[in-house]
């Protein structure tokens, strides 16, 4: 097999900026192939974003403490230059977010910022640059891209923003696209577009994709592997299709059981996780799921986390009983 | 973070003591306390105030009488500590007696432009539409004079004398304060918790009373705190103008514009009273900018 | 401050038997001007909501779903008279609100509403208890029985009194917050609680247990709910009828089992083939709809989806479809579903809203 496209090892950031310092991510390893979509999620406060700002330095750096490697195609991501970085970041390396209003700069057109992006990193002529932009917008489907390329975009509708931000992250052709919660503020007619499109982008351009949500049925859309974050770690990691046929950890589990799905019985209760997430500045000793845990046991609450346990058909987690979590032990949680 | 859904079955006692959280106010407090900045600004404040206050006790000398023999003597002068002015009064006993005109200069006008502006402002922006925009245009004509143009016009008008000068700060100084507060209760107006009050059949007065003042009194309060320093510095120049202060009553800017012409002779006693000035408006700023920073609620 | 009427207030009142109207909207209508020019006219107007008739049946609960613009959060701020409608009116319970059988403030009683943002709903500078307990001194009641209360309710919502009912806003996480919302709203004994994307804010796993919390709620004080959400799925598991709203209009309205198995709208077949599927083997192939919603400023004529209808007739731009019932309790604003609109005279193929849930 050959190396991962993306290797992270080991990777912590504690935020050290308040009155007590936060391990927000708390040694995440993590494998991306070329090509292959992998989603993070999580709830708030789980580490999913701060973890995919890592790969791109994007965190603070005078009021966080990192530590591990991160290597992205050959480069050692922690040892990059300023040079080497911003080349790095766009070239190599994207990303869009929730809100493209605060990630475009309003008073360029569109075309101007993919233009003067593409300008920045490769010595092409200015209508060289502007073809490329007509073809990033035709790429992601924006209607009458000549048209667009010349407004700004508070003239454009949500959804076809969000286009416009995926077509300037992709000015550079980037290898790896990070998608930070893209479709989140996005109406439900036009998320799947967005998701269909990004699924599209995958497969057409080779991108490897990291995409961070909390919304599972938009993971489940877009990614071919889903890793589930709890208090900074990766608890789970397993195809879509197997996590979602088969939780293993007891968080993925309880997870996919609280949601509302499909035909319910009326008034029926939800199986719900007990409790609420915990301070990060504040993580309980042993696992730290474990006082919301239906499995727990003592030996769950004593020392250190518990070691990331492998399973069949190459899929991990993150727990000391897994295997009462097998489907045979339990039998398949309903999806 | 608790576990809520398990305190439901908790015994329950509806009139057992609660625990109860720290007050507002004691929890800005205590964030204050913890910048020093704001404490030695309060710190020195306190001092001049207490200065002011004491200055019969404390002075050493008479502040109105002094010799022609003595005049325009250097700082460290024998029995004048702190030199002597152009008739010979004992500069040290002049400073601490003009405190008390100078704080009251200073600090009235603001006082009373808190209340009123407050109120105007607070009016406008909640009540919003036509009221609003008739209110504000009026405050916004006084807003359009230069302050210090405001305040010797309106102290010309009324005549000479210290009420006189005190009801023009007050008039220049219930604009801003004004502005201040019709802003800031605009923004609040439209929160959720505003609208859920509205919707549990609160009527105005009371939603203002129990939901907007808390939450605007304070940076109104805060503002107001960085105005006494210019209005400090105002008051100084209306006594410069003759417009406040009498002679030989002492008041720092008044002394201020006596001395200007002894520049040449003894620089450091006639910087002096622009010193004190100086340190009363520059802590007054410091300690407004700490109240600022306490006040903000989330951590 | 007029006593309120005991009679109506109190909800222990028993119920006129179930499938009775307790709340009616009639003609609801608003638009919002958009101020500009030197005069500051109004130059344009947002078609915020366009003629809403719903009924609110006693006990049950009326999902709300649409996308952003649809007019949804705008009804719930009329509902509760929090804007001024231009033109409709408001029946609770057979009393026109604002007449004088019912003033305002007494319907503001039976009515209540939590808001998404679980910070901003309540007073920073209150307590907690102080907060629940407002309203109900509004009301007359003494500040010490309006505290009992408080604390009972506390303990309903699943919220110790002891540890929450002395302590401000910030000390609480999210899903707490919104349980204390949600105890406020039920502090004045309202027949009716308005929850406009109440628990859209919050994770995952806290959603559910707040979801189980209005579950119960609403069993055990006899509430009726309207439930306002762009989450599909959580609508369909709370909700007895819902509403689909498309630009200021009801599009769909009918039982929710019918509506989401048997979606009779083209606009609401496509929403909810939108939802992901939640089953890698089969994900979502192809967009049920292509671009945005268009903008509620200078909406669409006739029918307001036909721009992005994927089987129109050329009339469907100039005529709007009456919200007509196609089946019992169920009722769609299409030309398609009415037989006597002319859509089927020209012998097309007759569109199946179904064939795009495929």
């Amino acid at each position: 097999m050959t190396d991962p496209y993306v290797r992270i090892r080991d990777l912590g950031v504690t935020f050290t900026g308040g009155a007590k310092p936060v391990r927000a991510v708390g040694g995440v390893s993590l494998d991306i192939r070329e090509g292959e979509a992998v989603a993070l999620i999580g709830e708030s406060g789980s580490g999913k974003s701060v973890t995919m700002r890592a790969i791109m330095r994007l965190n603070p750096e005078k009021r966080s403490r990192i530590e591990g490697s991160i290597h992205v195609g050959g480069h050692d991501v922690m040892k990059l230059g300023a040079r080497r970085l911003a080349r790095f970041r766009g070239a190599e390396v994207a990303m869009i977010f929730q809100e493209p209003l605060l990630a475009l700069d309003p008073v360029y057109t569109l075309g101007a910022q993919i233009t003067e992006s593409i300008r920045r990193h490769e010595p092409v002529s200015r209508a060289e640059a502007r073809a490329r932009a007509l073809q990033l917008f035709e790429r992601v489907r924006i209607p009458s891209p000549e048209r667009r390329l010349d407004s700004y975009p508070h003239e454009m509708s949500g959804g076809m923003r969000q286009r416009a931000m995926i077509a300037l992250a992709l000015a550079c052709r980037p290898k790896l696209l990070l998608a930070d919660e893209p479709t989140t503020a996005l109406d439900a007619t036009v998320q799947i577009q967005v998701l269909l499109l990004l699924r599209e982008l995958q497969r057409d351009l080779g991108l490897s994709i990291i995409f961070v949500t909390h919304d599972i049925g938009a993971a489940v859309e877009v990614a071919d592997r889903i890793a589930v974050m709890y208090a900074g770690r990766i608890v789970e990691e397993a195809s879509a299709r197997d996590l979602m046929r088969a939780p293993r950890h007891p968080y993925t589990i309880g997870l996919l059981k609280s949601r509302a799905h499909g035909a319910m019985v009326k008034g029926a209760r939800l199986d719900t996780i007990p409790g609420a997430p915990p301070d990060l500045a504040n993580l309980p000793a042993g696992c730290a799921f474990a006082p919301r845990c239906f499995l727990a046991a003592d030996s769950c609450r004593r020392d250190d986390p518990p070691p990331l346990v492998a399973l069949d058909g190459g899929r991990t987690a993150r727990c000391l009983r897994v295997e009462h979590t097998h489907p045979d032990a339990i039998g398949t949680p309903a999806h | 973070m608790v576990d809520a859904t398990q305190t439901a079955t908790a015994p329950l006692d509806p009139v057992a003591a609660p625990v109860r959280s720290e007050g507002y106010w004691r929890s800005v407090w205590r964030r204050l306390r913890r910048d020093k900045v704001a404490m030695t600004a309060g710190g020195v404040l306190l001092f001049i105030l207490s200065l002011a206050v004491f200055a019969p006790w404390i002075a050493p000398q008479d502040p109105l009488h002094g010799t022609m023999l003595m005049r325009l003597r250097p700082i460290g002068t024998e029995g004048h500590i702190l030199g002597t002015d152009e008739l010979g009064r004992d500069m040290l006993s002049r400073l601490i007696w003009g405190g008390r005109l100078s704080l009251l200069m200073g600090v009235t006008p603001v006082i009373f432009a808190f209340f009123i502006g407050s109120a105007i402002g607070i009016t406008a922006g909640y009540a919003g539409g036509i009221v609003n925009t008739l209110i504000m245009r009026t405050v916004d004509v006084f807003y359009a004079f230069p302050s210090v143009l405001l305040a010797v016009a309106l102290s010309g008008a009324l005549g000479a004398g210290l009420g006189n000068a005190l009801l023009s700060l007050t008039v220049v100084f219930i604009p801003p304060i004004a502005r201040v507060a019709e802003s800031v209760t605009t923004r609040l107006r439209s929160s959720d918790f505003i609208e859920a009050a509205r919707a549990s059949g609160a009527s105005a007065l009371t939603i203002v009373r129990v939901h907007v003042l808390g939450n605007v009194l304070g940076p109104i309060f805060v503002y107001a705190t960085s105005l006494i320093a210019v209005s400090m510095i105002l008051a100084s120049g209306l006594s410069f103008l003759g417009l406040g202060v009498r002679p030989p009553n002492p008041e720092w800017g008044l002394m201020l514009n006596t001395l200007r012409t002894a520049i040449y002779v003894q620089p450091w006693v006639a910087a002096l009273p622009g010193m004190m000035i100086f340190a009363v408006s520059i802590s007054f700023n410091l300690l407004s900018d700490g109240l600022r920073s306490a006040m903000e609620v989330r951590a | 401050m007029s006593p309120p009427d005991t009679s109506r207030a109190d909800s222990a009142r028993p119920l006129n038997g179930a499938g009775e109207a307790l709340l009616t909207v009639r003609g609801l209508k608003k638009y919002f001007p958009i101020r500009g020019g030197i005069l500051n006219r109004a130059v344009k107007r947002v078609h915020a909501v366009d003629d809403v008739d719903l009924e609110v049946m006693r006990g049950e609960t009326l999902g709300v779903v649409g996308e952003s613009g649809c007019g949804k959060s705008t009804t719930a701020r009329l509902l509760m008279e929090l804007i001024e409608p231009d033109e409709g009116e408001l029946i609770f319970d057979g009393c026109k609100v604002g007449s004088r059988e019912l003033p305002l403030k007494e319907y503001r009683r039976q009515v209540q509403m939590v808001f998404q943002d679980s910070y901003s709903s309540l007073n920073p500078r209150l307590t907690i208890e102080d907060s629940i307990a407002f309203g109900a001194q509004v009301h007359g009641t003494p500040k010490r029985e309006a505290l009992a209360r408080t604390h009972d309710l506390l303990a309903r919502v699943g919220l110790d009194p002891a540890r929450f009912a002395g302590r401000y806003p910030h000390e609480l996480s999210g899903g707490q917050r919104q349980r204390v919302n949600i105890a406020r709203a039920l502090a004045l004994r309202p027949r009716v609680i308005i929850l406009d994307e109440a628990v859209s804010a919050l994770d995952k796993s806290v959603e559910a247990q707040v979801l189980n919390l209005l579950t119960d709620l609403k069993a055990e004080f006899g509430l009726t709910y309207v439930f306002i959400s762009h989450d599909l799925n959580v609508v369909r598991f709370v909700s007895d009828r819902v509403l689909v709203m498309y630009l200021g209009k009801v599009v769909e309205l009918g039982e929710a089992e019918r509506v989401y198995t048997h979606p009779q709208h083209p606009y609401t077949a496509a929403l909810l083939s939108s939802m992901p599927s939640m089953d890698p083997d089969h994900r979502t192939e192809e967009p049920p709809l292509a671009g945005d919603p268009p903008n509620p400023i200078d909406p669409p004529t006739g029918c307001r989806f036909h721009t992005r209808c994927p089987s129109i007739r050329p009339f469907c731009a100039t005529r709007e479809p009456p919200l007509a019932d196609v089946e019992r309790d169920h009722a769609v604003a299409c030309h398609a579903r009415v037989p006597a609109s002319g859509y089927h005279d020209d012998a097309a193929a007759v569109p199946d809203p179904e064939k795009i849930t495929a």
